[in-house]
């Protein structure tokens, strides 16, 4: 009886590295609005298969942070970056670069769920048209229900496909539209404050599913919420001011972080 | 109400299943020492001063489990106890395991000298013991209140066959110097038998805690 049987957490050490690749990899990040610089030096590397949470206070930068991974800052006037952004190798920043196809691979969740005025099917199934991924009308609709039941929403729906999506409630809107989002198979999935406008109950459906996806999608979540982070996050990045204060494994984070300024976070002894 | 799993419950069942291999091998290791006594085997007494390892590294990566569950998942009501419950338990079980070994030792030593006399009590607190023990892991896994109040009955029962053990060997002490030494590894042996009833009762008292959160402790 001597074999160890299952080998220590890393917890306690906290400097293990993410055993998945590198999907998204930050290097020296500034960014502006106008004069105004929001965002300081951040490096960062963010792995494929796991669920990556941005806390900080409000302002500190995280959404901004967030935007610049799917180049959605681009839509602000005066904005700019510097540094270098990659996923998987690719400068998302370079000249050549397609936006529209940058976006296809990189979805985005946000706070407030927006479906269209449109019928649920239909919510889904618009992505795939635009983007001409469906061809027959069989393959459309193999594709929808398939996101719809990835995203967890599909039993719930399946028997009113037809009806309006403005008709379901907040927490399952929010799912509809992470089925939309998944409809376009993307490979990273951002996702800012997407339960912050929830109940509890349907705040844990969205934890579960985010737990849930991170198997098929890199995922990328922002939250002002704490507990969340710890509960659906592997990693957890810290910001304040404009600056990634620390980042690493999320059970290290809320339990021995490295840098005071993290603890009095944390632990809520903040300013 | 939809009920859906949450990977939270999945730890938890995970952490529990942990505890019980922990209860396992201590439970194993009981025997083994107690074994090892009554049948004179000196191998097995050296098998289970040897083998604390599995045991040790189980007591870290259960703290290890709990703490990061309460770090993470704000754990609430029934979870918050059954977790709480899990690191007291796990303490207990560590330290059951480290009985084993005490009485090994004692064992080690008896066995240099011969029998003081035929064992009778030290075996049957040795089975009162190990169902206490085992009782109390039962309990645990059934979340079953009537069995964990039954383990703190049988406690009174080990502590009066540890004060009966020790009176009948200061009889043999008394009558020849030369067992002295050899009783007293004995009364040492029903001592720690005794103090692992008392650390299946802590599992026991925290059983109910889990399940109905009252605190039976110092009643």
């Amino acid at each position: 009886m001597t074999t160890l049987l299952r080998p220590l957490s890393t917890m306690t050490t906290g400097t293990a590295r993410p055993a998945t690749p590198v999907k998204i990899d930050v290097q020296g990040m500034n960014f502006y609005y106008g004069a105004k610089q929001a965002l300081s030096d951040i490096t960062i590397a963010l792995h494929a298969n796991l669920v990556t949470a941005f806390i900080g206070p409000s302002g500190c930068g995280k959404s901004t942070f967030l935007r610049t991974l799917n180049r959605m800052n681009d839509i602000i006037p005066g904005t700019r970056v510097e540094g270098r952004v990659r996923i998987d190798g690719e400068d998302i920043y370079a000249a050549s670069t397609d936006v529209v196809g940058l976006r296809r691979r990189v979805g985005m969740v946000f706070q407030k769920s927006n479906p269209f005025p449109k019928s649920i099917f239909e919510n889904v199934a618009y992505g795939l048209r635009i983007n001409n991924l469906a061809k027959a009308r069989s393959e459309m609709e193999g594709r929808v229900e398939e996101s719809l039941k990835a995203a967890a929403i599909w039993d719930e729906v399946k028997d009113r496909l037809h009806e309006s999506a403005q008709a379901l409630s907040g927490g399952q809107q929010q799912r509809l539209c992470i089925a939309r989002a998944l409809a376009i198979q993307p490979e990273i999935l951002l996702m800012d404050e997407p339960a912050s406008a929830l109940d509890p109950i349907a705040t844990q459906r969205i934890e579960e599913l985010i737990y849930q996806l991170k198997a098929s999608y890199t995922i990328v979540i922002v939250t002002h919420n704490m507990q969340q982070a710890a509960r659906v996050s592997d990693q957890t990045a810290f910001f304040w001011l404009g600056r990634l204060v620390e980042s690493g494994p999320t059970a290290t984070i809320f339990t021995n972080p490295a840098e005071k300024l993290t603890e009095d976070y944390v632990t809520g002894r903040f300013g | 109400m939809e009920r859906h799993v949450r990977h939270f419950q999945d730890e938890l069942d995970e952490l529990k299943g942990r505890l019980l291999e922990m209860g396992g091998l201590a439970e194993e290791r009981l025997r083994a020492a107690v074994r090892s006594v009554v049948e004179r085997d000196t191998a097995l007494v050296e098998r289970v001063l040897g083998g604390d390892f599995a045991i040790n590294q189980l007591h870290i990566e259960i703290d290890d489990r709990c703490f990061k569950l309460l770090a993470l998942h704000q754990p609430m009501a029934v979870d918050l106890r059954a977790i709480v419950a899990a690191v007291k338990i796990n303490t207990d079980l560590e330290r059951v395991g480290d009985l084993a070994v005490n009485i090994a030792e004692a064992v080690r030593r008896y066995l240099q000298h011969p029998a003081v006399k035929e064992l009778i009590d030290i075996p049957k607190m040795a089975e009162l013991a190990q169902v206490m023990l085992r009782d109390s892991l039962d309990a645990f896994v059934r979340r079953d209140v009537a069995l964990a109040q039954q383990v703190l009955e049988q406690d009174d029962e080990l502590d009066h066959l540890k004060t009966k053990v020790f009176r009948e060997l200061l009889t043999y002490m008394l009558r020849d110097a030369s067992t002295i030494e050899p009783a007293l590894d004995l009364i040492l042996i029903s001592r720690h038998l005794e103090r692992i009833g008392d650390h299946a009762t802590n599992v026991a008292e925290d059983v109910i805690f889990m399940v109905s959160a009252r605190d039976v402790r110092h009643q």
